[in-house]
């Protein structure tokens, strides 16, 4: 008989071991699915992990490691703070898309005026649109008291029907003839969020991303919001007696990881996509999710967590167009990533043992 | 603008085919809830259902053996769940995100060959002269199984909740564990089963979508109808008749929109199309200042201390 006892702490070493074991075992069942689908499970694995980073065309992927990671890094540090403390904002793919609305409608409305000033005022643009829609949820929450999971998710797909206006309307590219989607940002000097040295794939969300982590290392380890938020999470009674105000804690928590979440898409429509389009969101907001928890809510986690979920949609790129992977596969295969860190979980906070208990 | 087009009698009986997928995911949800489990993932096991029955039916011909293979198909999706909430005593919130997550992706992996297919049809009940009653029969009698099973589904709910001892289990299990426990209940092995139900009517939901809503397979497309159900068990404040009561607000406000779109009324389709996003905001805005109906062990992991 297998019985779990609860341990006193949760395990150090465990908390640190298990998303390691969580990858092994996702490739291991990752590979298994590959050659259910007829591939060869080592040549995959190989494909997706080792050919991005020592491959032939390893100089050309590199780059791409920073350009898909930033975003999730950036994303996934917002959403840590509020996990941390119990605050479950699921939304942020409907933020990341109104900030990269904003931003990206702050730009064109200058266009074609060439100004330093156009591409810092993105970024408030930007950030403040991610900031207050997540702040609908944060204000309801305090308010109403209503679910903040449920609001900011039905906020995603409001968000999705607003994109879908914008590029059909408002920011419908005039000189476009007539299809659908922004002029291009890229071809727009002054909103253009270009590489900063280039060929590196180091724009400026990777410095936001950067910085973004250092200030939410030292409020989570040196500051009173960070200890608060902290006590909130583990022991919600405790904090209100500690004289934490939860509702305050709550609109800092929507509004910083929606704020995050915003420069994350002003950043992306402004540099490695270009445009608004209808299509342009390709769910960083709900891969963030996995990358936050298998980063343990830490921000250094968070950093490793989202080179490797980078590492995934490049690698699974590369396995799509040479081994003819379905995209979906991959899909599959980050899911599977927090299946096994969830169930892998159980023993940071327990013990398993083994032999017969007396009857519980 | 062309309101005339619009045929009541015809809207309302849409109006009751579009509530049924919320419905079955919703009563689903329901009981899952009243055992004090929240799963997050109906979403997840609504689009695994939704491909299992598209597939099946496509492949065999028969709509019955589809609905069926699409509540195995949400059923064992939901194992998942209950093997990481009950085995792994992992977070709640975050298994259900995770099995959201998965399937989304496993439903798009497994459907991708069947893109643009159209399945066979699944046919009203022969319900003989009583669909022919003007106004009342093409509104109540002239639906197929899947609507009635529904209706049935949400009234057995009730009955069992109430009447019964296995309802009265399930409910003690829900409001308080540590008694349930002491009381000699399986509490995991109750939860268990609530949540395989759950899983059930979810993918019976999702193949509704896809075999007589759409009738098509496309890639996410429930499209938020699995996270409509959770609020509605929270507008319903965990009452089997007012998730009936819900569900039909519901579909009834996805429909209308749709209609009004094919009217042509001078709002953009973009906007009418976030209509029942925004009406679920503000429905749970207005009704979850009472919190006091929900399940007192709602979301808590459940481990006995031996």
């Amino acid at each position: 008989m297998i019985r779990l006892e609860k341990r006193p702490q949760p395990s150090a070493t465990m908390s640190w071991a298990t998303p390691l074991l969580a990858v092994v075992a996702t490739m291991i069942f990752g590979g298994a699915l590959f050659a259910a689908l007829g591939k060869d499970p080592i040549e995959a694995i190989l494909t997706i992990f080792w050919e991005p980073l020592f491959g032939e065309f390893s100089f050309f992927y590199r780059p791409q490691l920073l350009i898909k990671g930033a975003p999730l890094v950036l994303i996934a540090i917002g959403l840590a703070l509020g996990f941390k403390a119990g605050i479950w904002n699921i939304g942020a793919e409907g933020q990341y898309i109104v900030g990269a609305i904003c931003g990206a409608g702050a730009g064109l409305a200058f266009y074609p005026t060439e100004s330093i000033f156009i591409f810092p005022l993105m970024i408030l643009a930007g950030a403040l649109g991610g900031c207050l829609w997540a702040l609908i949820p944060g204000f309801l929450k305090v308010r109403f008291g209503t679910n903040e999971i449920l609001v900011s998710l039905m906020l995603v797909y409001v968000a999705e029907q607003l994109l879908a206006s914008m590029s059909l309307g408002l920011l419908k590219n005039p000189e476009g003839f007539g299809f659908p989607g922004s002029r291009n940002l890229q071809q727009y000097p002054s909103a253009h969020n270009a590489e900063i040295i280039t060929n590196t794939g180091m724009h400026w969300g990777v410095v936001a991303a950067l910085i973004a982590v250092i200030f939410s290392y030292v409020l989570l380890t040196r500051h009173r919001l960070g200890f608060a938020i902290r006590v909130t999470g583990e022991a919600p009674r405790a904090a209100k007696f500690g004289g934490v105000n939860p509702a305050r804690l709550i609109l800092f928590c929507l509004g910083m990881s929606g704020l995050l979440a915003g420069l994350a898409g002003m950043f992306e429509v402004a540099g490695p996509s270009g445009q608004i389009s209808i299509d342009f969101n390709v769910g960083y907001g709900f891969t963030a999710i996995i990358v936050a928890f298998l980063g343990r809510l830490n921000p250094l986690g968070i950093v490793a967590a989202g080179l490797l979920m980078a590492l995934t949609y490049i690698g699974g790129d590369i396995a799509q167009s040479q081994l003819g992977l379905p995209a979906a596969a991959i899909q599959v295969f980050q899911g599977m990533l927090l299946f096994f860190l969830l169930a892998l979980d159980v023993l940071t906070n327990y013990r398993v043992r083994f032999g017969t208990g007396e009857v519980a | 603008m062309d309101l005339s087009a619009i045929n009541p009698i015809l809207l309302i009986a849409a109006m009751i085919a579009a509530s049924t997928p919320i419905l079955l995911a919703a009563i689903g949800e329901l009981v899952v809830e009243r055992a004090g489990v929240l799963n997050l993932g109906v979403e997840g096991m609504m689009i695994t259902g939704a491909v299992c029955g598209f597939i099946i039916t496509v492949n065999t011909g028969s709509p019955t053996v589809g609905f069926i293979a699409a509540a195995v198909g949400g059923a064992v999706l939901s194992l998942l769940f209950a093997f990481l909430t009950q085995v792994a005593l992992a977070n709640q919130v975050a298994s259900g995100l995770a099995l959201t997550l998965f399937g989304l992706g496993l439903s798009a992996l497994m459907g991708q060959s069947y893109v643009g297919i159209k399945p066979p049809r699944t046919e009203a009940t022969p319900l003989g002269p009583l669909a022919d009653i003007p106004v009342i029969g093409p509104i109540v009698f002239g639906h197929d199984m899947i609507v009635y099973l529904g209706l049935a589904i949400v009234a057995a709910t009730w009955a069992t909740l109430k009447f019964t001892r296995v309802g009265l289990v399930l409910r003690a299990v829900g409001e308080n564990h540590d008694a349930a426990h002491a009381l000699g209940y399986k509490v995991k092995r109750i939860r268990t089963a609530a949540i395989f139900f759950g899983g059930a009517c979810a993918g019976l939901g999702g193949a509704y979508i896809s075999l007589i809503r759409v009738p098509q397979w496309t890639e996410g497309m429930t499209a938020g109808v699995g996270w409509i159900a959770l609020a509605l068990v929270v507008f319903a404040s965990w009452k089997p008749w007012r998730v009936l009561l819900g569900a039909y607000l519901f579909g009834g406000i996805t429909q209308l929109q749709l209609n009004l779109q094919g009217a042509g009324v001078a709002i953009p389709v973009e906007y009418l199309a976030m209509s029942p996003y925004i009406v679920t905001i503000i429905v749970l805005v207005i009704l979850s200042s009472d919190k006091s109906r929900a399940p007192g062990s709602l979301g808590r992991t459940f481990h006995a201390s031996g």
